[in-house]
């Protein structure tokens, strides 16, 4: 061990995945404006023959999105503030610091394979784990040594507590590890069928409702344990240490993470309302989402309240802003989440683009502005240099703020528009409408989201040259940054 | 047991399952401010460890385990 005057916090693997959220980030939502336009426009699926058809490409939007730059801009944040939390640097253990790198180098496979299999239309056809098991087997791996680093590094803690972050970090390690295991359970084939298909072809080892059940076990987890849980890890650091103030109440932490642990993992049953599944399931699905908005409003609410006294912020800092709008739209897609989930709303909402635009307001306001705010705070910390340019900084959050609301506006009218539609009978009982009805209807909204989703992907170029300017041009900074982060 | 009678067994185990999580939830609360209120513990202090955290910064609580190799 050494003595903690020659010791610095080891930023290397930050730096890498800064750098792939960054790539992901931009990659992963232009396949989304192209979609988005692909459904205002159907021509453009044929820009690039069968790997440029809507169906091809939704599937790797989604992927690229969740796993490329969310999961980067989670690693990044954890590898950062989780040896600022328990004090420790990476260095400290040079067999830490050796997974790091394997880490991100089976990452790096995973997303190679990844886009590739999933372009040539290889999949296992199950929302949010459409990878298949050969690349399950590396993602478990990759998940283990993940696992390895976070316990390894928590072993040699300088702190005995552990703060709030980290508890969120190891119940975001846990919740996919069980989930993703029980929802992959897959039989190749090849192998255990007879010799039927491709040697990476596999079934899901559920069948029928069961498989529903277990896949939206996972996919609603996907979103509590990827697109929640550890964005909450995220905030409870990043938030009192751009601003300089500790979190309004610890003990309403500890209580919202209790909450939501219980809570969250019985809540998926709400995508199976009106399905076959069991009503007292379909009926759990709701209560239960419906309970969620308190756990949710906690950490949102502790999140806004440790700016008490400290608005001033919010005008003069950017990051400031982008994290306390984050927390207003983690505010809105927790109370619109359980909204859609009551029976009587789900029979209009189910299947609608009401859903899409509630998980955009969810990803593009609440986990993304996280991601870009904690990104761009531990850029000059771990560059070590001025943030390039707080006005490029500025511009990016209203127009992505703008394109927000642009796309989940525009859904929740066409969502409503066409569940009104679907349902419309005469007096005989006949349908009103056919299905191609409801696509004329809808054109001009979709046009917008379009809109909406290039206005956003021109915020993301922006923030990537934001961040690209900052690590080789920003002013080089003497001494670390306390609290606000500097820019020029 | 026919499927039937595993399906109420299901459903009891669920109501008692919530209402037991909801005792316990209820519960953490009050052990949570009694054990500040006997001045036990201060879970606020633990919000300082976002802000103190250089590797040089006072340590809040040492972790007992590595108190003898990881002396400041």
């Amino acid at each position: 061990m050494q003595s903690n005057a020659t010791l610095e916090y080891d930023y290397s693997i930050v730096k890498l995945f800064i750098w792939t959220a960054v790539i992901f980030g931009f990659v992963g939502m232009l396949i989304g404006v192209l979609i988005a336009a692909q459904l205002a426009f159907p021509d453009l699926n044929y820009l690039l023959g069968e790997y440029g058809t809507f169906s091809r490409l939704r599937p790797l939007h989604t992927n690229v999105v969740v796993y490329g730059f969310t999961l980067s801009g989670i690693w990044a944040s954890f590898y950062y503030s989780g040896q600022r939390v328990l004090k420790v640097s990476i260095n400290e253990s040079g067999f830490l610091k050796a997974l790091t790198k394997l880490h991100f180098l089976l990452y790096l496979v995973i997303a190679a394979l990844m886009v590739l299999s999933l372009l040539m239309g290889i999949t296992a056809n199950k929302e949010y784990a459409q990878m298949e098991w050969p690349l399950d087997v590396i993602v478990v791996l990759t998940w283990v040594i993940f696992g390895i680093i976070m316990f390894g590094l928590i072993g040699l803690r300088r702190e005995k507590t552990l703060y709030i972050s980290m508890w969120y970090y190891i119940a975001f390690f846990l919740g996919v590890a069980m989930l993703y295991l029980f929802n992959n359970m897959e039989v190749p084939t090849k192998f255990f069928s007879g010799g039927l298909g491709a040697w990476y072809h596999s079934v899901s080892m559920y069948a029928g409702t069961n498989d529903a059940l277990v896949q939206w076990w996972w996919g609603h987890n996907a979103v509590a344990f990827v697109f929640t849980v550890p964005i909450i890890a995220m905030i409870y650091y990043f938030l009192p240490k751009e601003s300089g103030q500790a979190v309004y109440s610890y003990k309403l932490s500890l209580l919202s993470f209790w909450g939501l642990m219980f809570v969250y993992l019985w809540a998926g049953g709400h995508h199976l309302v009106w399905s076959t599944v069991p009503d007292w399931m379909q009926t759990m699905g709701s209560v239960f989402s419906v309970v969620l908005i308190l756990p949710s409003w906690g950490s949102a609410i502790n999140m806004l309240l440790t700016m008490k006294g400290e608005w001033n912020q919010l005008t003069e800092n950017p990051l400031i802003k982008f994290m306390v709008l984050a927390s207003t739209f983690y505010m809105l897609s927790t109370l619109e989440g359980p909204i859609q989930s009551v029976k009587s709303v789900n029979a209009i909402a189910h299947f609608t683009d009401w859903i899409p635009g509630h998980v955009h307001d969810g990803v593009l306001g609440w986990v993304a502005f996280m991601v870009f705010a904690a990104l761009m705070h531990m850029a000059p910390r771990v560059f070590k240099r001025e943030i390039y340019s707080k006005s490029l900084l500025e511009a990016q959050f209203w127009i992505q703020t703008i394109a927000v609301v642009l796309y989940f506006t525009s859904m929740w009218i066409a969502g409503i528009t066409q569940g009104m539609m679907w349902r419309a009978v005469d007096e005989y009982g006949n349908l009103v409408y056919s299905f191609i009805d409801t696509v004329s209807v809808l054109h001009p909204y979709y046009a917008i989201r379009a809109f909406g989703g290039l206005l956003y992907l021109i915020g993301v170029l922006m923030f990537a040259w934001n961040i690209f300017k900052t690590a080789t041009a920003g002013r080089r900074l003497e001494q670390e940054p306390r609290y606000r982060s500097p820019m020029a | 047991m026919t499927s039937v009678e595993i399906e109420q067994l299901r459903i009891y185990l669920y109501l008692i399952g919530t209402g037991l999580a909801v005792v316990i939830f209820y519960y953490y609360i009050i052990h949570l401010y009694r054990s500040e209120k006997k001045g036990k513990k201060d879970y606020e202090k633990y919000g300082k460890l976002a802000l103190d955290d250089e590797l040089d910064s006072q340590i809040l609580e040492k972790n007992p385990k590595l108190e003898n190799d990881k002396k400041e």
